[in-house]
């Protein structure tokens, strides 16, 4: 049984492609992929991201346990900071990726993928055990009840900022605010995005939804605002290079192969999950990494295509590749065996019975100037 | 959803445009709106002569990669180069510029061939 968002007639009043996903029937286009991911790029888009999951972890011992459960040093985070991170799964892989809010001294809210939801809330709860966590109390399930859109591009600040009397269009990047917004109270703002292209977050509930909607709809005309769908979230966040969970990184990579050493921090105060394996991962290296490559030669590459070297020898394999709307060549993400991760190395990718050229390149793919 | 009258269809959404022993062929309005944006096609069987039916080349949208197939026994004779650095043209304009072959055609059977009627009776249903 397919669930609705708080948006789902409206996709439907638009005439969007819809399709289901992770439980949800969601808009995959309304007006072209190509078009509206170049409409983000060069102006701003809203996306229904309300499949997204939301649980608040509660009370004095939210902050030990989160150091415990996810890879980044969620001490750092102050007032109004969000910090992007991992659940390490005890075997040398990640159960999801996600963001964490700090929200008060004893309240944060971790944002996950939808696909993971289901397993995520679960895995929270079996852990939380340990620290004597209770669900509805210290832990608790906000998905259902909040809808959530993103408005990305150059022009999005500036087409929200006329629906709040507080100043968003100065906020810092991976911040957040809950102020009233386009009428409706306690709205929560950040500054946070999976497109590259800038803008923000939005979280209310689901009754405030529809109002929502049209608020930044109308707010954003003057700058040629349009829906955008799945289909273009996914070629903006690969351009960018961003991990999809599913894709680049599963209950069997590391985020140190993932090139996710960046969120795992390996403080004095934080004894978390995998700490040892990781921690060792990071010092003696690890015989596979994340890359990003771009195609020299015509081709799309895809997930679980080949990938060789000069001499016909397997290196590695595809986890996330597509045509790049905006630099018109194929671009994707792959796991490479160790001598093959500097940038400018080339590889071949295996694409139907050709092998075409590629080339290792850094993050983000795209790079707008 | 526009159907010209004056081509043949086939069951794979491909339309074809017979004028003596040659004919161009492309695929359907409503095939290229159920692919989405077309992000690249392949045909690499210019010079070769393939069956009714046979693979020609692919096409890919963002998500999807599909074959291409022969609507008639022929010569593949030319490939749409204008779709090497344009493949959208395809999107906007499937029955004119979006053309993707002319083919040299062997045998006249047309039994697989659907007029516009049939074409338009089979995606309605």
């Amino acid at each position: 049984m397919m669930k609705n968002t708080a948006f789902t007639e409206i996709h439907k009043e638009l005439g969007a492609k819809m399709v289901e996903f992770a439980g949800y029937l969601m808009p995959v286009e309304y007006s072209g992929i190509n078009n509206e991911h170049r409409n983000v790029r060069e102006k701003l888009g809203v996306f229904d991201v309300s499949h997204m999951g939301e649980i608040e972890v509660n009370g004095a011992k939210a902050l030990g346990f989160l150091q415990y459960v996810t890879s980044n040093d969620v001490s750092v985070l102050t007032e109004g900071k969000i910090q992007y991170s991992c659940f390490p799964n005890g075997k040398g892989g990640i159960v999801d990726d996600l963001l964490v809010y700090y929200m008060d001294k004893d309240k944060y809210l971790l944002v996950l993928n939808a696909s993971n939801l289901e397993k995520d809330w679960n895995w929270l709860l079996s852990q939380g055990n340990k620290f004597g966590l209770k669900e509805g109390k210290e832990l608790i399930n906000r998905s259902d009840e909040t809808a959530q859109l993103a408005v990305q591009g150059p022009k999005a600040l500036d087409a929200m900022q006329k629906l709040t009397d507080e100043n968003v269009k100065d906020m810092k990047f991976y911040t957040h605010k809950t102020i009233e917004f386009a009428g409706i109270k306690d709205v929560l703002f950040s500054t946070t995005g999976y497109t590259g292209a800038g803008g923000c977050e939005i979280y209310v509930r689901n009754e405030e939804g529809r109002k929502l909607w049209d608020a930044v709809m109308s707010a954003g005309a003057e700058f040629g605002i349009i829906p955008v769908g799945l289909g273009a979230r996914d070629t903006l966040r690969l351009e960018m290079a961003y991990c999809l969970y599913g894709n680049d990184i599963n209950d069997e990579t590391s985020p140190i192969e993932a090139g996710l050493g960046w969120i795992t921090k390996f403080t004095k105060d934080k004894d978390f999950i995998d700490r040892e394996l990781l921690l060792k991962h990071k010092e003696e290296g690890v015989s596979k990494r994340l890359k990003a490559f771009v195609m020299k030669e015509r081709g799309i590459p895809r997930q679980h295509y080949e990938v060789i070297n000069k001499d016909g020898e397997r290196i590695g394999e595809v986890t996330s590749g597509t045509m790049s709307p905006m630099m018109k060549q194929g671009i994707g993400m792959a796991y490479l065996n160790k001598g093959y991760w500097e940038t400018g190395t080339e590889i071949m990718i295996r694409i139907r019975n050709k092998t075409l050229k590629a080339e290792v390149v850094g993050m983000p793919i795209y790079k707008s100037l | 959803m526009n159907i010209p009258e004056d081509i043949k269809y086939t069951k794979n959404h491909e339309w074809i445009k017979i004028d003596g022993e040659k004919a161009v062929v492309g695929i359907t309005e409503y095939a290229q709106g159920e692919l989405g944006d077309v992000v690249f096609v392949e045909v690499e069987t210019e010079g070769e002569e393939l069956e009714k039916g046979e693979a020609f080349g692919t096409i890919e949208a963002v998500k999807t990669v599909s074959d291409l197939f022969m609507p008639a026994s022929g010569t593949v004779l030319e490939f749409n180069a204008k779709l090497e650095d344009e493949p959208e043209l395809i999107n906007s304009d499937p029955y004119g510029d979006g053309w993707l072959i002319k083919i040299k055609i062997k045998n006249n059977d047309s039994d697989n061939l659907l007029d516009p009627d049939q074409y338009k009776s089979m995606i309605e249903s």
